[in-house]
C-alpha cells in the first residue's frame, strides 16, 4: 500500500513535448513510472519518447485509461490545463509549474470542489512519489527507498533532505507528497495527514512546513484529534523577516501572522514531536519510534 | 508588486470609487500649481512611498497656501522617509500627492480585502474603526471587523455589500454609494489580480458623501504577465537595490542583518539553512535561492550579490543536487570563486548525485573552499570560520 500513486498508476503528461515535460518524463520512465502518453494540442497523432501524443486530455484518457496527469505547461496556461484534466476524468492532477496567479488557483479549487473525488497536488511543487513504484514530478528518484515514513512538505529541497535522512537511517518512505509553496495549494497538510493515517504502509509521518498562513497550525489541531501515527514536525523560516516573501509565493509573514514560532507552538500544544534542526528530521523520527517501541 | 497611493487611487477611480481628488507633483512648482488647481482653502501634501505610517513620520502635511505647498514639497522630495514600516534608511520620496482637504469628517471607516488562504476566497473586511491599523483592531476588538467571503462563481453580490453597509451604520444615499463602492472594489480586485487592497480611512464626509482618503494596493507578482499597464507602474526606486538586481537574474534574494552569506537551491532549504546557522550561533546575512539549475553563471551572479553586502564575512553554499550532478555543481562553484575573486571563507555542502566526487574537487581546488558533510557540519564550520 501507499497513498495516491503506486506501480499501476497510469500517468499522462500535459505539456509533454516541452523542455521540462520531456526531461522529467524521461526521468519518470527510467524510474519505472507508467507514463502512458501526453497531451500537446496540435501535435496529436505523433509519438514522443516512444509514446503517443494526443490533442486533448479527453482523447488521451479514452485511449490510454490513464488515472493521473502531471502538468508542466507554463503558468499562464495552468488553469486551462487543470480544467481540462478535471473534465477528462483522471482522479489525480499534479501541477509542477511555478508562478501560477493566486486567483487562478482560487478558481481551480472552486471548480474541483464540485467534482468530488479529484485530487489536485501543487502547484509549485516537486510532485508525488511512491518509492520503487511511481514517480510523478521532478524529485530525484534515486535518493528514495521503499519504507514506512510518509512525508508531506511545502518545500521541494527540504523534502529531499527528509528523504535522504530517512533513507540513510534505514526507515525509507511510503509516499512523499510535495504540496508546494503557494498560498492556495491543491492538497493541504491536513489532506496529507488523513491519507497517511489511512494507509497501512505508513507507520509514521514527517510534516514539513514553513512561514506564512496557518495551515500547519490547523494541521496540528487536526493531528491531535485524528492522527494516531507518530509525527515529526519541522518549520522553516525562524530567521525570516516580517513582510518579506521568502522565495515561495506563500512564504510570507503578513500582519504579524504565520511566524515559525507560532507554528512550533502549535506542534507543542498538539503534542507533536518536532525538531528545530533540518539536519535532524531523520534522527528525531528514529528517537520517536524507539520511544514508542516501534523500532 | 505594490502601487503608490496615487496609482491606486487612479485605478480605483476607473472602477467608480469615490477617491479624494489629488494632483501628483514631482517639483515644488508643480505642487504650487496643484494647490491652485484644487482651489480649496487647505490642501494635504502626501509623500509617495511604499510604506505605511507616513503621517507620524512627517510625510503628510496640511498646507494653507500655494507657497506652503511648494515649501512642503521641497522639504520632502529628494529625501528618504523613515517610518516604522521601513528600514533605517527609509524610502526615497520622488513625488508628492497634493490632495483636496476634506477634514473634519463625520467619521472614518475601513475597507480592505485579501485572498484568504484558509477559505480560499477573496475576503473583504470592513470596520467602523478607520484610520487605525486593521491589525490593531483585529487584536484589540476583533468583533468590530466584519468579514465577507466571496464565491468566485457568482462574485460579490449587492446583498453582501448592503449587509456590510447596514452594519457600518450607513444611511440613505450612503447605502447605495457604499454598495456600488464595494462592488467596484471587488471588480478591481479580480480584474487586476490584487494580492492586497485597503482603503483606510474611508471617510464619511460632513456632506454625507463617502471618500477614499488613502488607498493601498498590492498586485500578485505571478499575474503581472497579464497586466502590462500595471507592470509599467512598478517603481524600482522603492525596492532594495540588491533584491532588485537579484530579480533581474531570476534569483530570489532577501537581505538580512547577519554576516554569513547563504547560497542555497530551493526556497524551503534556503530558509532552513538560515535557521540552522542561527541554531549554531551564527547570523545569516541573506536568503538566496539559486533555483534548481545551479549553473556557473547563476553561481557567479549569486556570489556577486552576496559579496556586495559589506557585512558578509563568510559564505555557506548548500546545494541538494537532485537531478543535477554534484561534481558539475562543484565545478561551477570553483569557476565562480575564481572569477569573482572570493576572499572570505566558503563552506560548501553538496548532497545527492556524485556528492563525494564534488567534495573531492572542492578540496583539491587550492581555493579557500571547505567541503562539509551534512547540514549540521556545514553550519558549524561556517560559524567557526567567521568567528575565527
Amino acid at each position: 500500500m501507499s497513498v495516491l500513486v503506486n506501480k499501476d498508476t497510469k500517468v499522462l503528461v500535459q505539456g509533454f513535448t516541452g523542455k521540462n515535460g520531456t526531461f522529467h518524463s524521461e526521468q519518470a520512465l527510467a524510474y519505472g513510472t507508467k507514463v502512458v502518453g501526453g497531451v500537446t494540442p496540435g501535435k496529436g497523432g505523433s509519438q514522443h519518447l516512444g509514446l503517443p501524443v494526443f490533442n486533448t486530455m479527453k482523447e488521451a484518457v479514452r485511449e490510454t485509461g490513464a488515472d493521473a496527469s502531471v502538468i508542466y505547461v507554463p503558468a499562464p496556461f495552468v488553469l486551462d490545463s487543470i480544467v481540462e484534466a478535471v473534465d477528462s476524468g483522471v482522479g489525480l492532477i499534479v501541477v509542477i509549474t511555478e508562478g501560477v496567479p493566486t486567483l487562478d488557483m482560487l478558481k481551480a479549487k472552486r471548480y474541483i470542489e464540485n467534482t468530488g473525488g479529484v485530487r489536485l497536488i501543487g502547484p509549485n511543487c516537486p510532485g508525488i512519489i511512491t518509492p520503487g513504484e511511481c514517480k510523478i514530478g521532478i524529485m530525484p528518484g534515486h535518493i528514495h527507498r521503499p519504507g514506512k515514513i510518509g512525508i508531506v512538505s511545502r518545500s521541494g529541497t527540504l523534502t529531499y533532505e527528509a528523504v535522504a535522512q530517512t533513507t540513510k537511517l534505514g526507515l525509507g518512505q511510503s509516499t512523499c507528497i510535495g504540496i508546494g509553496g503557494d498560498p492556495i495549494p491543491g492538497t493541504s497538510h491536513i489532506d496529507a495527514l488523513e491519507l497517511f493515517q489511512n494507509d497501512p504502509q505508513t507507520e509514521a509521518i514527517i510534516m514539513i512546513g514553513e512561514i506564512g498562513g496557518t495551515a500547519e497550525e490547523e494541521a496540528a489541531e487536526y493531528a491531535k484529534a485524528h492522527v494516531t501515527k507518530p509525527i515529526v514536525g519541522y518549520i522553516a523560516g525562524v530567521t525570516a523577516p516580517k513582510g518579506k516573501r521568502m522565495g515561495h509565493a506563500g512564504a510570507i509573514i503578513s500582519g504579524g501572522k504565520g511566524t515559525a514560532e507560532e507554528k512550533f507552538a502549535a506542534f507543542e500544544k498538539a503534542g507533536i514531536a518536532y525538531t528545530r534542526s533540518p539536519a535532524e528530521l531523520g534522527s528525531t523520527m528514529v528517537e520517536l519510534l524507539k520511544s514508542k517501541g516501534m523500532l | 508588486m505594490n502601487l503608490h497611493e496615487y496609482q491606486a487611487k487612479e485605478l480605483l477611480a476607473k472602477y467608480g470609487l469615490p477617491v479624494q481628488l489629488g494632483v501628483l507633483a514631482t517639483t515644488p512648482e508643480e505642487a504650487a500649481a496643484a494647490y491652485d488647481k484644487l482651489g480649496g482653502k487647505f490642501a494635504v501634501v502626501k509623500a509617495q512611498v511604499h510604506a505605511g505610517g507616513r503621517g507620524k513620520a512627517g510625510g503628510v502635511k496640511v498646507v494653507k497656501s500655494r507657497e506652503e505647498a511648494a515649501e512642503v514639497a521641497k522639504s520632502l522630495i529628494g529625501t528618504n522617509l523613515v517610518t516604522y514600516q521601513t528600514d533605517a534608511n527609509g524610502q526615497p520620496v520622488n513625488s508628492v500627492l497634493v490632495c483636496e482637504d476634506m477634514y473634519p469628517v463625520e467619521r472614518e471607516l475601513y475597507l480592505g480585502a485579501v485572498v484568504d488562504r484558509g477559505t480560499r476566497r477573496v475576503t473583504f473586511m470592513a470596520s467602523t474603526e478607520g484610520g487605525v491599523e486593521i491589525e490593531q483592531v483585529a487584536h484589540e476588538s476583533p468583533e468590530k471587523i466584519l468579514k465577507v467571503t466571496v464565491d468566485p462563481l457568482v462574485g460579490m453580490q449587492p446583498c453582501q455589500a448592503r449587509e456590510v453597509a447596514f452594519a457600518l451604520g450607513l444611511k440613505g444615499e450612503q447605502l447605495k454609494q457604499f454598495t456600488s463602492l464595494m462592488l467596484g472594489a471587488y471588480d478591481a480586485f479580480v480584474e487586476n489580480d490584487f494580492a492586497l487592497f485597503e482603503i483606510n480611512p474611508l471617510a464619511v464626509r460632513e456632506n454625507g458623501q463617502l471618500a477614499c482618503v488613502d488607498a493601498k494596493i498590492g498586485i500578485d507578482s505571478n499575474a503581472l504577465y497579464r497586466h502590462a499597464d500595471l507592470s509599467a507602474q512598478r517603481d524600482k526606486s522603492q525596492e532594495n537595490e540588491r533584491e532588485l538586481k537579484a530579480s533581474e537574474f531570476e534569483l530570489n534574494y532577501v537581505a538580512l542583518e547577519g554576516n554569513i552569506g547563504c547560497m542555497v537551491n530551493g526556497a524551503g532549504l534556503a530558509m532552513a539553512t538560515m535557521d540552522i546557522i542561527k541554531l549554531y550561533g551564527g547570523q545569516p546575512a541573506n536568503f538566496l535561492d539559486v533555483g534548481g539549475g545551479a549553473t556557473k553563471e547563476r553561481v557567479i551572479e549569486a556570489f556577486k550579490l552576496i559579496l556586495a553586502d559589506p557585512s558578509v564575512q563568510g559564505v555557506l553554499i548548500n546545494i541538494f543536487g537532485g537531478i543535477v550532478r554534484c561534481d558539475m555543481i562543484a565545478e561551477a562553484i570553483i569557476a565562480a570563486v575564481k572569477e569573482v575573486n572570493v576572499t572570505v571563507p566558503v563552506v560548501v555542502r553538496l548532497e545527492g548525485n556524485n556528492a563525494e566526487l564534488g567534495a573531492k574537487l572542492l578540496n583539491e581546488s587550492g581555493l579557500k573552499l571547505t567541503s562539509a558533510d551534512g547540514l549540521a557540519d556545514a553550519a558549524q564550520k561556517i560559524v567557526a570560520a567567521v568567528k575565527a
